[in-house]
């Protein structure tokens, strides 16, 4: 069991930024994330993209501006649990939340911070007939760990970085590896796509463009798929088949927890962005409310006004007022001092 | 003249006769969402980065639309439900052009 002050479900800007306003108010958090990174989608989707709209930052990449909020809120030493997705909450009579993720994880805590953006990145699935019945019998979304390919017989299908990224390291430890493509081109990295041309002209990659997966065979777990070109069909013989057609955000299981739900996004009141269930807060992208605007900023905004509430509530009755970080410095739980240098104090005629 | 009208039809198959701003510098994806067409969240998840399909649209007019750029037909390649007028509607800018564009909007994948 994990105990913090603030679980925080997203570990994208904003619940990043979470953890140093909370930090501010000496309250520990604990982030937790469907993805195996933090930085959510600035991470995941466009790490390279600039933004240019963070406030005294006139342009700033996505992946730049993740590594520098964890290196703003390192000094109050975030815990992480990653790759896994925030499935069930338990409110306990003594007003204590469980949260439980898909692979069993419980985290215990008086406040969530739900910082959950679009939702949690599921994979998307290509619509063929039986697929989810070979799931893990055979087909797999997510790589989790390629050894499990070694001198295996292995289909991908897709044509973006993540499918050529992963045929040519499969290659590499000699997996058996066939790309398929519904089209001639692959949108990629320039040199992942020089890498799989390498392979493929040194017979270690096979390459079918353009094609399609048709069909799934086998009675307990798959044997073979049906590839489709130019309108006749191939069977092969394989032992996994590895679709990576990206990943799509889903809101899933928090949509169950019973919160009030609109346009896809968590109610919140605007006083503290907390939701209908006291102790629940939703910031970020992942809210709703009368003028909303999914923006970062917005989500730092959001993020530093909850921080307040979620004091009183793991302290109540205990005293505090808004101090300035430029006044009285920062306090890392890490033991660590940031402050401002004393001004220099000295008659310079003497 | 600031606004083209465009006819859309939703994933429901209910038609919209909307206007469009041209002095706006909005795309079709950002008009679809303006009007709320289609529920936040299921319509431009990336926000126009070119890297999901949610905004894939069908072009059931004879406009002269901007010409795919390689991006927009790699990421059509690896959509679902794609048809020979699919088009990401975040890829097309609204001017003058487009007075009068009839489209569907494909269903949510």
């Amino acid at each position: 069991m994990i105990k913090t002050d603030i679980i925080i479900i997203g570990a994208g800007p904003t619940g990043l930024f979470t953890v140093f306003e909370a930090g501010l108010l000496k309250l520990k958090c604990h982030l937790i994330d469907a993805l195996p990174q933090a930085g959510g989608q600035c991470s995941e989707i466009y790490p390279k993209k600039p933004i240019y709209d963070i406030p005294g930052f006139p342009e700033i990449l996505a992946g730049d501006l993740t590594v520098n909020l964890l290196e703003q809120c390192k000094q109050f030493e975030p815990g992480f649990t990653l790759a896994e997705r925030a499935e069930k909450i338990e409110k306990s009579d003594t007003g204590i939340f469980t949260v439980t993720t898909n692979k069993g994880t419980k985290h215990q805590a008086k406040v969530v911070a739900i910082a959950g953006g679009l939702g949690s990145f599921e994979p998307r699935k290509p619509q063929i007939e039986n697929i989810s019945f070979y799931e893990d019998k055979g087909i797999e979304y997510i790589i989790k760990d390629p050894e499990i390919y070694r001198n295996k017989k292995i289909v991908i299908a897709g044509g973006g970085d993540s499918a050529l990224d992963w045929s040519i390291f499969l290659a590499n430890i000699n997996a058996e590896v066939t790309l398929v493509h519904r089209r001639n081109e692959f949108r990629g990295a320039l040199d992942s796509v020089e890498k799989v041309r390498d392979l493929k002209n040194k017979n270690k990659i096979k390459i079918i463009t353009p094609a399609e997966i048709t069909k799934l065979n086998g009675k307990e777990k798959l044997t073979s798929i049906i590839i489709t070109k130019d309108g006749e069909d191939t069977e092969l013989a394989i032992d996994h088949f590895i679709p990576l057609f990206g990943l799509s955000p889903k809101l899933g299981p928090i949509a169950n927890w019973g919160l009030d739900i609109e346009k896809n996004a968590i109610k919140v009141n605007t006083f503290d962005y907390q939701t209908n269930i006291p102790g629940i807060f939703a910031i970020g992208d992942v809210n709703t409310y009368p003028g909303k605007l999914k923006l970062i900023l917005c989500g730092f905004h959001e993020a530093t006004l909850m921080c307040q509430s979620a004091y009183r509530i793991i302290n109540p009755g205990k005293k505090y007022v808004l101090k300035y970080t430029t006044v009285s410095g920062i306090d890392g739980f890490d033991g660590t001092r940031k402050e401002a240098p004393k001004s220099v104090v000295q008659a310079i005629n003497k | 003249m600031s606004d083209v009208k465009i006819l859309i039809t939703d994933r429901e198959g209910q038609l919209h006769n909307i206007e469009a701003p041209i002095d706006m510098a909005m795309n079709l994806m950002e008009v679809i969402r303006s009007y709320e067409l289609a529920p936040e969240g299921t319509i431009g998840v990336c926000g126009g980065m070119v890297m999901c399909a949610s905004c894939q649209c069908y072009i059931t007019s004879k406009h002269r639309l901007p010409k795919m750029e390689d991006q927009e037909e790699a990421m059509l390649s690896e959509a679902f439900n794609v048809e020979d007028n699919s088009r990401l509607s975040c890829q097309i800018p609204i001017t003058e052009d487009l007075e009068g564009l009839e489209l569907t909007l494909a269903p949510e994948e």
